[in-house]
Parts: structure tokens; C-alpha cells; sequence
């Protein structure tokens, strides 16, 4: 076990579970797992519809195409009680200091309840362990607790879109809700609000912006941006940044520096919609077919040096 | 290991922000009894709530402030619908002048239109006032209500407020609302 995934299902009754699955047309399906609340020891199968289920389809695809091990994945029913959540962190918390995460290289954080209490307790055991830190991403509420908690910078990769970068910016909101609207205006550049948000200690130390163009910071700075293929029908797709950070845990576990991996993940999102050729109505499970293709894309047209030669 | 942490942020020159603080929020009332009522329905819905006293910023109602679970401002406010009490606001603790995002953006997609409200968007099929995809969001309740949102009507649609738990369901709320005012002044979107 090496990468693992830490999010919700949209369903109060889906039992809290550890394990790896697989993309059986639009759902996933359990393979194998350590850990399940239920008397079955089996989750059932999970429709591929948007949040962290949209996003695990997409890495576990990219890994077969990678030919690396899929991730594992932490799962937990949650409508937005927070009761899954609790469960979760719980459980998470006490399994990072067991033997079994020794050999965790990354981890990837995405829709879960945002609790400073419950980050506080995962980063805690995550700074406990006496093995190597892994590469730590967040998305979503996670993200939101992280930057609440004042801990930010200690994450490698956040992956917000406009609204949740105009939250990191503002060093006095607790949550986008309450983001002061001048920094919600168009006139404010993406580039300038990862500054401010890196400057305030509220930034991973790298930030993949998704957007119409998806931009790649590293501590405060440029470092890359990613604008083709351009499809404009793809950000009222529910679902699609769940797609690019899925990719991006792919890439990573497959032990891609993660500034190479946040551009190919942004690209290889583009290149697998530019197949599924979106409307605004499209569901990212149609998405899917396309994610192999992706990759491999993504993987042949991004040059070692595009990396490197990124702006600063 | 707290320690370990807070000498981690040190060395990064930040300050630990208080916990207690970071994600509570504070309920405002006119009148004494209206806290009161308010603390005894939140306590018995489960809520951790607290009376105490408003900081100097939010001293227009009267001289107690109700703290509350931020995140869950949407379940919050539905619990004190129901008891008819409609608190003057409800602000962050952490910045009590800070107000809900009441910009929204909206986007023409030629036959569906994209209405955007903080992290939240939702899109409607101009031709049917069909809700045809909702994304963005970060608390679990948004994937929730997306999956019972996606195919309705925006004119017959329950509003996400009805079993939305968070501030995330409440921008949606607001997006939601927004869309249907643009349905129903043109008819066929914004």
C-alpha cells in the first residue's frame, strides 16, 4: 500500500471502509479491503455521479494505464451530517499509527465534513510517525480545514478553482461563504491571489489552480500554466476538478515529481474531455472511457523541459 | 505532539490561529429571550452551542451572543426556522465583520446558463429550466443535493436549503435562488 485516498459517498448508510476498487461501467466496485463496518465485510458498489467517487474512478484508471498499483482508498458515507466524517478522521487517526501505514508515500484528502478538530487530530498522527512524511494533497472541505487550521503550508498540493482560491487569499474568511467579494471580482488574477494566499500561510507549498486556465504555483511563484486544449463546457461539468485530482494522485504515486505531475494531470483532464467532447449537461462518468487515453496523451506531449522551463 | 506542530509553524513564522475560534460562528438576536430559546432548541438538536457575550463589533442587538458550528449554518438556521426565530445575523467568530458572498457570476453557455456563488455553481437548460449539473463545493452535503438536484426543474425543485447541513449547501442555496429569479424574469434563463 503506498497512495491513499480519504473521502465521502453522498449516503448516510455507506459503511466507513479501507480497501481498493475498480470501474465496472459507471460505478465502482469493491476489489479488496482490510476494513469495513459492515457484518459483509463489503461496501456495496458505488454509482460514478461526481465528489470523491468521480475522482477515485479517475485515479484508478490512470493507474492501470500507469501500470502502478491502484491507491487505497478511505471511505465513509456522509450527507453533510459530519457524523461520517467523525468516523473517519477517528479511524484514520489511530491507523496512521499503526505498522500497516509504514510504507504510505502520499496521501490524498478530498469531500470531507471541514473540522478543525478532526485535521488537527490527522495531522498530529501524520507528524507522529516514525517513517517517512508522505506527499500530502487536498481538495475540498479537507482543503478547507486545512487552510483553516493555520497548517496549510505543511500540505504539498491544494487543487482549488477560482472561488476556492479567492478563499485562500483571504486570510480572514473561515470558509469561500464568507470570502470578501473584492477578491471574488474577475479583475483579480489568479497568479497575484496564490501570492497572497502563499504570503498569508494559508497555500500548499504548490497550488494547481483549476480554471479556463489551470495554473501551476510553487510557493508564491509561477511556475506553469496549461490553457489547451481549450474547452469552455468543461467547468460546469460537476465533477471535472474531482477528474484532475485523481489524475494527479496517479501521477504521483506513480513517483512523478509533483510539479511535473500537477501539469500532466491538468492536461491529461483536458485531452480525455477534448474525446468526450462535453456539453453543459454532460455527467463526468461519461468522462471515463476517455481517462486512459488521457494519460497516455499527457504522458507523450508534455516534454520533460516544458516542465522545467515553466515561468518564474 | 501539539507541540511538535506548533514549533513546526513557528519555524514557518506563522502563529497557530485559536481552534476554539477558527470554526465557530455567532448568532445575533434583538432580544435576550430570542438567545435563549435559540440556545435551548440548538442544544436539543445536537448542536454544541454556548451563550456568551458579543465581541465590541457586534454590539447592536442585545448583550448576548449565541456561538455556534459555522460550517453548519444551513441545519442551524433550519432548526431555528422552525422554532420562529430569525437571528439579525450570523457572522464568523473569527471575523464578525465579515459578510456571506453576495457577488454572484453568472455564464452563458448558449442553451444553458451557469450561476456561480462562492464555491458553488449550477446549471440550467434554458430551453426546459432543466437542472442539468451541479459542481464545485467542499462539504460532503453538496454531492448529496447535487444527486437530487441534477434533472429537476428549477421552478418545482425543493431548494437546497431544505436538507442542506453546511455553508457549502447555503451558497448553493444562494445560487439556486439566484438561478430561478433568472428563470422566472426572462423565462428562459439569464
Amino acid at each position: 500500500m503506498s497512495w491513499l485516498i480519504c473521502g465521502t459517498v453522498p449516503d448516510d448508510s455507506f459503511p466507513l471502509c479501507m480497501g481498493q476498487w475498480r470501474l465496472s461501467g459507471n460505478r465502482l466496485e469493491p476489489v479488496r479491503m482490510s476494513f469495513c463496518e459492515t457484518n459483509s465485510g463489503q461496501p456495496e458498489s458505488v454509482p460514478v455521479l461526481r465528489g470523491t467517487p468521480a475522482l477515485v474512478a479517475a485515479a484508478v484508471l490512470a493507474s492501470e494505464r500507469l501500470e502502478i498499483e491502484a491507491p487505497t482508498v478511505l471511505l465513509v458515507g456522509d450527507q453533510g451530517t459530519s457524523e461520517g466524517s467523525v468516523r473517519l478522521y477517528g479511524h484514520l487517526a489511530s491507523w496512521l499509527s499503526s505498522p500497516e501505514s509504514a510504507s504510505l508515500s502520499g496521501v490524498t484528502f478530498h469531500y470531507l465534513f471541514p473540522s478543525v478538530d478532526g485535521h488537527n487530530r490527522i495531522l498530529m498522527a501524520l507528524e507522529a510517525r516514525h517513517a517517512p512524511a508522505p506527499a500530502l494533497i487536498a481538495d475540498a472541505g479537507f482543503m478547507y480545514a486545512a487552510k483553516m487550521s493555520g497548517y496549510a503550508s505543511r500540505y504539498d498540493v491544494f487543487t482549488p478553482d477560482a472561488g476556492e482560491l479567492a478563499f485562500l487569499a483571504d486570510e480572514k474568511a473561515p470558509h469561500p461563504f464568507y470570502t470578501r467579494g473584492f477578491l471574488l471580482s474577475e479583475s483579480c488574477r489568479a497568479d497575484e491571489l496564490s501570492k497572497l494566499a502563499w504570503e498569508h500561510g494559508d497555500s500548499a507549498r504548490m497550488l494547481l489552480v483549476k480554471g479556463s486556465v489551470d495554473l501551476i504555483m510553487e510557493e508564491g511563484r509561477e511556475k506553469a500554466r496549461v490553457t489547451e486544449p481549450c474547452l469552455p463546457f468543461m467547468e460546469p461539468v460537476g465533477g471535472t476538478g474531482d477528474l484532475v485530482t485523481g489524475l494527479l494522485t496517479a501521477f504521483a504515486a506513480a513517483g512523478i515529481p509533483l510539479l511535473r505531475a500537477c501539469v500532466l494531470a491538468a492536461r491529461g483532464a483536458r485531452f480525455a474531455g477534448e474525446r468526450t467532447q462535453p456539453v453543459p449537461s454532460t455527467s463526468i462518468a461519461e468522462f471515463m472511457p476517455f481517462v486512459a487515453e488521457g494519460v497516455s496523451e499527457a504522458l507523450s506531449r508534455t516534454t520533460h523541459e516544458e516542465t522545467l522551463c515553466a515561468r518564474r | 505532539m501539539l507541540k511538535q506542530l506548533t514549533s513546526w509553524l513557528r519555524k514557518r513564522g506563522g502563529t497557530p490561529p485559536d481552534p476554539s475560534a477558527a470554526d465557530k460562528g455567532f448568532l445575533v438576536f434583538q432580544h435576550t429571550g430570542e438567545v435563549i430559546r435559540a440556545e435551548r432548541s440548538l442544544q436539543a438538536a445536537g448542536f454544541a452551542v454556548e451563550v456568551k457575550g458579543p465581541p465590541p463589533e457586534l454590539r447592536t442587538g442585545c448583550d448576548m451572543v449565541v456561538t455556534f458550528p459555522l460550517i453548519m449554518e444551513s441545519a442551524v438556521r433550519r432548526v431555528l426556522e422552525k422554532e420562529h426565530l430569525s437571528p439579525m445575523s450570523a457572522v464568523p467568530v473569527s471575523g464578525p465583520l465579515l459578510e456571506p458572498v453576495s457577488l454572484y457570476r453568472v455564464k452563458d453557455y448558449g442553451d444553458w446558463f451557469m450561476v456561480q456563488a462562492a464555491n458553488v455553481k449550477i446549471t440550467v437548460e434554458r430551453a426546459s429550466g432543466r437542472i442539468v449539473n451541479v459542481s464545485g463545493g467542499g462539504c460532503p452535503d453538496v454531492p448529496y443535493l447535487a444527486s437530487v438536484l441534477t434533472g429537476q426543474s428549477i421552478e418545482g425543485a425543493e431548494e437546497p436549503r431544505v436538507q442542506g447541513h453546511t455553508l457549502c449547501s447555503y451558497a448553493l442555496q444562494k445560487a439556486f435562488l439566484e438561478a430561478r429569479r433568472l428563470w422566472r424574469q426572462k423565462g428562459d434563463g439569464a
